[in-house]
This record gives structure tokens, sequence and C-alpha cells, in this order.
């Protein structure tokens, strides 16, 4: 396994700055997940360092080489693709052995069946190893295609959105067990997704990426409590960030534009009444959708509440998060 | 606007029974959504509301008129499907008034209700570009303005947000529930989303192989699951189900796991052999004092909450706690479970036992 860095990462596709100078280090055994909206340039990040795509300035370097020059064959990476890609006239077996048998690495053969046991064990797929690749379903298909990467011990790890094709449940089951698996190899991965929740869970650093730029990179705990801007801060947290005029509660720090505010921000019953409009119930977690002052908030409250709409909350913030105009954090 | 009853419906495709006897009712107004994992049979319960298909036998009425035989352009409903499909050569205009100037509806009319259509949803402005050019959600909003045009009784929805990314199937939701507020249109939304299916329901059915597992309001049904399934489908995580041999009396208040004694809602019926006892992960709490011992495994922050894995006597447990509580993965604690809250499942039949916490709510469904 290997550190990876990225230096002065420039990349564009005619008039679009697809990257904006970016830079980040991602340590030796981390699980670093790029975070972003479509267009932002996770999967392009991705490609530089798997080497299917060269900047236009700056390097990639991994376990201390620079790697311009070398070829994806020869960085020693393992890639799982959102769109899996399996061999169809192979065995699940044959599929994930497949990487196993490259004359380079010469695997034995009881090291071979020991490896694929062990990750269709992990993935889930155990009873469907002599199975035709096009006789799974899709979520089977793209745990195979996880699996293949896994049976190999690369420098690092990279994934592109592996879990999307999946349902939620199978999602849930395996963003821990990929967490578990990276985390017992000390593995290095760099994942890409839009949905911070497999961000948040998996991670040990977010990279928060817009339109090209990396806006933070830090452990989840940090970029969701500490965040540098208001994109970064509205990149992460369910309900979304509450984002204010800056002086909507009362006095706001120089230079403050914007107040943003987490749920667990507002503070209900003390300060000035608030209107309940809605109430969405989700179960585990309901919803206020409130009004304060003309201005339409949301925060979570009791599951069984007994609030209704109309009903009055008063409300004020706790130790909430100042933005500039700009949207730069001041506070 | 429309009331619509299904009583004892049942489809069967050659040997394969799709739909084995379902029966719901939804209200006039209602945002009804019909809930179950692929194959379940909702939306061939939706396409023999809507009269697409036929049922083998039961009775579906829409304001108190049997229509189970009739079809579909009898019914006075519109659909939307998951892939909205329009007319390419057409402009935004014509696409929404296709389905009036098909009726042989006047022109001024015509007119007047496409107005009235594109100004709910938003879309004036658009009214005559080409459809070619228009972004995803716009494309989705005439698909919509297609079916509001025409005025009908009932919307049927077929996972209409289903193509869509995450960020903006979430916007898309809101949307479609405020303009569901603004209308009143009874509306039936097929999905296999549980959260959609909480975030936008007024009422759910969770269909599973073909059964209906249950028939209420949101919260109701994520409090108290008439089946492990349904236990097991609603909530994410869901709720744990946590298996024991054990035996629970009549009027019983506690059950015996593992050695710990678990007070429980007062039990209405008498079971024994394999149990399971349900608690959702927020209902359970950390507590060093707690007989019931774990040992975390695993722990997911999530901002505002954290999720905590345990490995049990019983097996997995998951825990949603406040994330400013400071959890080391290895470490053995007590495990606390909110009384009040609980449901005892006969885990050989999969059925939830009646208390007195879940009995209002399995009685109606």
């Amino acid at each position: 396994m290997a550190e990876v860095s990225l230096s002065g990462i420039t990349r564009r596709f005619g008039d679009t700055l697809a990257l904006d100078d970016v830079s980040l280090t991602v340590p030796d055994g981390a699980f670093v997940v790029l975070l972003g909206p479509t267009g932002a340039g996770k999967t392009t990040a991705l490609r530089m360092v798997s080497g299917l795509d060269r900047p236009d300035a700056g390097e990639v370097h991994i376990g201390g080489r620079p790697v311009g020059g070398l070829t994806p064959a020869q960085r020693d990476v393992a890639m799982v693709f959102q769109q899996y890609s399996l061999y169809p006239h192979l065995t699940v077996r044959e599929n994930l052995e497949f990487p196993l048998k490259s004359p380079l690495l010469r695997t034995p053969r009881p090291e071979i069946d020991r490896k694929v046991a062990e990750v269709a064990g992990m993935l889930q797929i155990a009873h469907k190893l002599d199975n035709r690749a096009t006789n799974l379903s899709g979520g089977e298909m793209q745990r195979v295609s996880i699996g293949r990467a896994l049976v190999r011990r690369p420098s690092v790890y990279l994934m592109d959105e592996p879990l999307s094709s999946l349902d939620a449940k199978l999602r849930a089951d395996l963003r821990v067990e990929l967490k578990k698996i990276q985390a017992d190899f000390g593995a290095t991965l760099i994942y890409v997704t839009h949905d911070q929740v497999e961000a948040m869970t998996m991670a040990t650093h977010v990279g928060v990426l817009d339109q090209g730029r990396l806006l933070q990179f830090g452990a989840p705990r940090e970029v969701y409590e500490n965040p540098v801007s208001i994109q970064a801060a509205a990149r992460l947290g369910q309900p979304r960030i509450n984002l204010l005029p800056a002086d909507l509660f009362g006095d706001a720090p120089p230079r403050a534009a914007t107040i943003g505010l987490r749920p667990e921000q507002i503070e209900q019953g003390a300060g000035a009444d608030s209107t309940v409009v809605r109430v969405e119930r989700l179960g585990d977690q309901t919803r206020l959708h409130l009004v304060y002052r003309d201005h339409a908030l949301v925060t979570v409250t009791d599951p069984h509440t007994p609030l209704g709409p109309g009903d009055l909350v008063p409300i004020r913030p706790r130790q909430p998060f100042y933005f500039d105009a700009a949207g730069a954090r001041v506070a | 606007m429309a009331r619509i009853e299904i009583r004892n419906v049942r489809k069967e495709f050659g040997a394969f029974t799709a739909v084995q006897s379902s029966s719901f009712v939804i209200e006039d107004g209602e945002f009804f959504m019909l809930l179950g994992p692929s194959g379940c049979g909702k939306t061939t319960t939706l396409r023999m509301i809507a009269g697409l298909e036929l049922p083998t036998s039961g009775e579906i009425f829409i304001d108190g008129e049997e229509v189970g035989q009739r079809p579909a352009s009898q019914r006075d409903i519109a659909f939307v499907f998951q892939m909205f499909a329009l007319y390419p050569h057409l402009n935004v205009r014509k696409n929404i008034a296709y389905p009036l100037v098909s009726q042989g509806m006047k022109r001024a009319e015509v007119r007047a209700r496409v107005e009235e259509a594109a100004r709910i949803l938003g879309i004036t402005d658009i009214l005559d570009r080409p459809v070619g050019g228009l972004a995803g959600g716009d494309r989705q909003r005439v698909a919509l303005g297609r079916a509001i045009v025409r005025d009908p009784k009932c919307f049927l929805m077929d996972e209409p947000l289903g193509a869509l990314d995450a960020e903006f199937r979430e916007h898309m939701a809101e949307e479609l529930r405020a303009l569901h507020d603004r209308m009143g249109a009874t509306t039936i939304y097929v999905t296999h989303d549980q959260l959609e299916a909480m975030q936008m329901g007024d009422k759910i059915v969770v269909m599973n192989h073909g059964v209906v597992e249950q028939f209420g309001v949101p919260q109701e049904i994520y409090d108290w699951p008439a089946t492990m399934f349904v236990a097991n489908f609603i909530g994410s995580p869901p709720m744990n189900a946590l298996p024991f041999d054990g035996a629970l009396a009549e009027g019983g208040c506690a059950v015996e796991l593992g050695g710990a004694h678990i007070p429980v809602p007062e039990s209405l019926e008498a079971a024994s052999g394999a149990l399971a006892l349900g608690a959702r992960p927020e209902h359970v709490r950390l507590s060093d004092a707690a007989p019931y011992r774990g040992r975390v495994t695993a722990t997911e922050y999530l901002g505002t909450t954290q999720i905590v894995t345990f490995d049990t006597a019983q097996g997995p447990v998951k825990v949603r706690a406040p994330s400013d509580q400071v959890v080391r993965e290895g470490e053995t604690t007590g495990l606390d479970f909110d009384a009040r809250t609980l449901t005892v499942f006969n885990a050989s039949t999969g059925r939830a036992l009646r208390s007195v916490a879940n009995r209002e709510v399995l009685d109606r469904g």
C-alpha cells in the first residue's frame, strides 16, 4: 500500500476547467472519499491517479514515485467502475481469479482459491461462484467487480461510485463491509461519490470538490463541524444546513453576510417565535419546517412531537457558523 | 377527485400469482404510497387500478363505482411513468396540450388549461421551447403537466423519480408533494424507496410477494410494524430483530434475553418457541448499568447522529446515538431498550405479537 499525492493538478476539456489546481495527499492506508455534485471533477481526479487520463499541469505521485510517464498497469492500481464490466463468457469464480492469473503475478493455485473464497465470502456471493457472470442480478455483478479488485493487493484501490447501482439495503451492508475490508487490509483507497452518507460513514478523509476546485479536505467530522465555506457546509448534513441573513437573530460578527445553522445549532424552546409550516415524519427523525421572520428553515425534533402546522416554537441559534458575502467562513 | 377501494384483488399471470388478495382504501385527496421490493406486485396493483391490467378476481371501486373490468379509457385517471416520454417534435405547450387536443376540446379551453397547468408547475416561461433542449427536471415537469391538464379523478405514478440522481430526486419529491398539497388530487405512487414513501405519503401500503404486509400512516407503520418484513424494510438502518427462544404469556410484560430481563409492552397474546425482539436503533441507549451486553464492532458517523454496531449474543445490533457520545470500537457496554417502543415477533410466522402498545395500529391494517 502507498501514499498518493496530487500536486497542482489542472485539467481542461475545451473551455471547461475540470480540475483547477488541485493538491491533496492521501496518506498510506487512508480511505479518502472525493465528494461533490455531478461535474465537480471527482471522476477526472480519479482518472489522473489511475493513468487513464493525464493532467495539463501538475504531478501525481504514488508511493513517493512520480507516475506521470507510467501506464495504468505500471501504476499498480485496481479500479472499480460504476458500470460493472465482467467477462460474460466466464463464471463468477473465473472472473474473480482473472487478475490473479496475470503472468506478472504468478499466484500459486491454493493461494488463488483461498483469496477467491475469502473475497466471495465478504461480498456475500460465495453461493454464486459457479454461475455465469451474465446469470446474475445487477447487484451481484457489481459485487463481483468489486471482488475482482479486492483479490489483488495493489498499491491503491480506486473506486468510482461502486455502490450507486445497488439497492438501499445492500448499499448499507456494503458500506460497512468495504470500510472493514479497507481497514483490515490497511489499504489505500480513493473513492468517488456524490452520496454524503457514503462519505461520512466510510471515509477517514473527505475531499469536497466543486467546479473543479478542492474546497476542503479533512476528517468527516471536521468538515461537518468546522466547514471552511458555505459550499463545503452545504455538502454534508441531512436536512441541509439553513443559510439565512447574518443579522436575522440579532448581532452578527463584522463582515458576516450569512448565518449557517445545522439542526443541532438551533435551540428550541428559547428565543423568538417561529411558526410551524409542516411536520415531516421520517420514522427515526421528524423534520420541522419553520418560518422565522419570513424566512423558511428546517430542523429536526422528537419523532413523536405534538407540534402541528400553525404552532409557535421559540428558536435561537447555538454556536452558529458565519460566512462572508463570498461564502468563506468568518466565525 | 376520488376515493378508491381495492377489495380482495388478485392477479395471476399463468402459473404466477403477482398479487394474492389485496384490500385497502385510498381516501379522497390522499397521497398514497405503494411500497415494496421489486417483484412484490406494487406495479401490477397500480396497473389494475389504471385499467392497464384486469384483475383475475376481486373488485376495484372508484367513487363507489365498480370499475375492475373496465378499460383504462373509461376510468378518468392519469398515469405518469418512470420513463417520461415526450413527443420530441412538439414544443412544451403542444406536449401538454396533446391529451386535450386528442379529446377534441375547443382551442380556447385547451389554451386556458395548459396555461393553468404551466402556472401550477412554474414552467410558464418555457411553454414555447422545444422539449429537446430541456433539463431533466423540466422534462419531468412537462410530463406532469400532461397529466395535470386533463384534470383527472386521480393520478397514478410509477416510480416517477426513479431515473433521476439522488440530489435532484429529493428536490423533485418535495416539489411533487407541494404540488399535491396545492391541488389536493388523489395520488397513488409506486416506489421501492422507503424514505421516499415515508417522506411523501399520507398513507403507505407495504407489499411483499404479492401480499399486503401492512397498510397505514407512515409513522405508525414505522413505530409498530405488523411483520418482521415491514420492520426490516422500513427504516435505515432497519429495526433490529434479536432472535431468542423463550416464552411470553398473555399479560406478560418482559422477555428473557441472554440472561437479561427486558421489559416490553404488556402482551395480549401468548407465544413460545422462536421469538424475536424488535427494537429501532434510536430506541436503544448505551448504558453501563444495563444487564444486556454488547461489544462495539463498528461506528458510522452521520453528522447529527452516529450508528454504532454491537456484537451481542443475539447477533449484530445497531444503535443510533448522538454523535458527541464517545464510543470506542472493541469496548463492551450495556444496551438499554426503551420498553415503551418494543415489539415482540413470532419468528416462525414473522408476525408481531399484539400488545397494548401496537394493538390500535395492527387493528387498522
